[in-house]
Parts: C-alpha cells; structure tokens; sequence
C-alpha cells in the first residue's frame, strides 16, 4: 500500500474498525481513488521530436526506469494515451500536426513541455523564423520542465510533479470545455 | 582530368553557352543560364568525365544578383567540377538539371524555398524545408522578419 496511502486514506475517526481489520481495510472516495489510478499509470505518447527525445529515451531505459512509476507503457497512437511529453524543437511546420495530434488524445489528458525549446523556443529564441517560440501558443501545458537538454531525472521529477498535480484537488487537464463551465 | 581540361572541352564542345574559367577560392566554371542543361547532360555523358554526382546545389545571393553553384563528382574518375550559374534579380530563371541527376530534385526546391528561384522544367517545383502557406524567401539578403505567421507571434 506504501505512499498510496498517503493520499487516499481518509481518516474517520468516528468509524468503529476492527482491530485486526485496520491493514486491510481502507477508507476513500472515489474521486481520490480515480485521481489515484490516472497519476499512477501515465500511459505517454512516443513523441520525441529532437535532443530531448534521446533523454526521454534515456529515462526509459533501465537505469532511470519509468515504469517504475507506471507510465512505462509509451503508445505509439494518440488514442491510448494521456501523456504527451513535447520533447524537442517544434517548428512552425511541425506545429499544426502537434495540435492535431493533441486534439485526438481523450481526455483527461497532460501535456509536459520538456526542454527549453518547448518551454520559448530555447536558443533560436528570438531570431529562427522557423521556430515556435513555446508549445504553450498552440495547446496547453501542465508542466514546463527547463534543461537543455533536461537530465532523466530532472524528467522523472517532472513526472512527479504532474502526478502530484493530478492527485491534488481539481487535478484535471485544462479541457476547453471545463474552462467554459 | 583538372578543372581547367574540362573547361577546354567543355568549351570546344558546347561553344557560347560556357563562359569564362573563375579563379575564386576554388576554380569554378561560370555557365550562361540557358546552357546549364546541355552542359550538365554533356558533363554526364563525356567518357573522359563521367560526372554522375551531383554533390550539391546551392542557391547564392550576392545582394545584387543571385546565382546557383552545382558541385559534381565522378564515381568512376574520382574528380570534382564546380559550375556556377549568375541570374539577375529580376528572373531568377534558368532550367532545371532534374532530368540529369535525379537529387537535383529536392536541392532544387530548396533553392526555390529559400531564395525563389525558379528552375523550369521541375516536375514539383515547391516548398520543402518550410511550412506551404509560408510567404517570402528568408535567405535572401532583403527580406524581412516578419510579425507573426498564422496568428502566433515569430
């Protein structure tokens, strides 16, 4: 049970439990128990687009291990994911394909904007034409990890800051249609 | 065969079409834009120079005049030819050697996307490195940067 505790037991003093009862029986809701299950199986979308992709890898392979914290499983379509890491230089061409592909993923859905290029455009800030200055101009970003390129780990904490804005309250992707509620 | 053999045979052979022998930094032989295409079908099919590679093609913007630069080579001899094509700014025009060597494609519409020269005769004559509805040729010496593309601010 471990750290999952943490976040989806609720204490209730009042309940009478059994003694014996107490390891193996917890109290929750449902919305803790889901927000649970979403931050803990991070299903990505293989999307490396430049030197940042070779660190994603890096952080895949067995040293890093992102399994371990269950988003092992990179899906080659966005229809199965709900993890796109924007790793790399995005251009202006490129752009309007990632918007694509941003809208084929189901929400709820999350977007980490690794490297510096994802985050302004990085070192062809300002004057590459060619360049989008930041992923943010075109779909939105939960977390923006700086590094050029970014360590694995420096990765793996960013993953663990979207998982720990997922189990927070109101931890769901920005969809447009939650904005106009 | 050195640069400067190939000149004098490519002089007797294709006459007023080859111009002059440029010493630059490396020796280059300047070509008359509506000769390219026999000249490059000639340097492909002469035995003694069997320039079957194409190395590259660049396209040149010297601020008054453009110009496109081809760099061969020959599998078979092992040596290079570099030829040099001046165009004036009002038409940037000659033919293409597309048929000739067969990278000359995607070099060519890269000179077309980057300074809008038109190389005539290409059967698919359009951008490569930047996005179709791009408006301008950036490598040009007068362009501009502009505000923004699509909405989103450059």
């Amino acid at each position: 049970m471990g750290q999952a505790q943490g976040h989806l037991r609720i204490e209730n003093k009042d309940m009478k439990v059994l003694e014996e009862l107490k390891d193996r029986v917890m109290l929750t809701t449902v919305g803790r128990a889901f927000q649970w299950a979403r931050a803990s199986s991070l299903w990505p979308m293989t999307f490396g687009l430049a030197c940042c992709a070779i660190e994603m890898m890096a952080m895949v392979a067995s040293r890093y291990d992102i399994d371990r914290f269950g988003a092992g499983v990179f899906r080659a379509t966005p229809r199965q994911s709900d993890l796109m890491i924007v790793s790399g230089t995005v251009t202006h061409k490129m752009a309007s394909r990632i918007k694509r592909l941003y809208d084929q993923m189901p929400e709820p859905r999350y977007v980490i904007a690794m490297g510096s290029c994802a985050i302004n455009g990085g070192p062809f800030n300002p004057h590459a034409y060619s360049v989008l200055k930041g992923i943010d101009l075109y779909i939105p970003v939960d977390v923006y990890l700086p590094g050029c390129p970014p360590r694995p780990e420096a990765l793996l904490y960013a993953l663990k800051q979207l998982q720990e804005k997922i189990k927070a309250k109101g931890g769901d992707s920005p969809s447009p249609r939650a904005a106009a509620k | 065969m050195e640069i400067a053999q190939v000149h004098e045979r490519l002089r007797s052979e294709l006459g007023d079409g080859v111009l002059e022998l440029k010493s630059l930094f490396d020796p280059v032989i300047e070509v008359a834009p509506e000769a390219i295409a026999r000249v490059a079908v000639f340097l492909k099919e002469a035995p003694e120079l069997r320039l079957d590679t194409l190395m590259c093609l660049s396209g040149v913007d010297y601020g008054k005049s453009f110009a496109v630069a081809y760099h061969l080579f020959s599998l078979q001899h092992r040596h290079k030819v570099a030829l040099k094509v001046m165009l004036t700014k009002e038409e940037p025009t000659l033919p293409t050697v597309e048929g000739v060597w067969k990278s000359a494609n995607w070099f060519e519409r890269e000179a077309y996307d980057l300074y809008g020269i038109i190389f005539s005769g290409h059967s698919d004559l359009r951008r490569i490195l930047l996005p179709d509805d791009w408006e301008g040729h950036p490598m040009r010496k007068d362009w501009q940067y502009p505000a923004s593309y699509r909405g989103v601010p450059l």
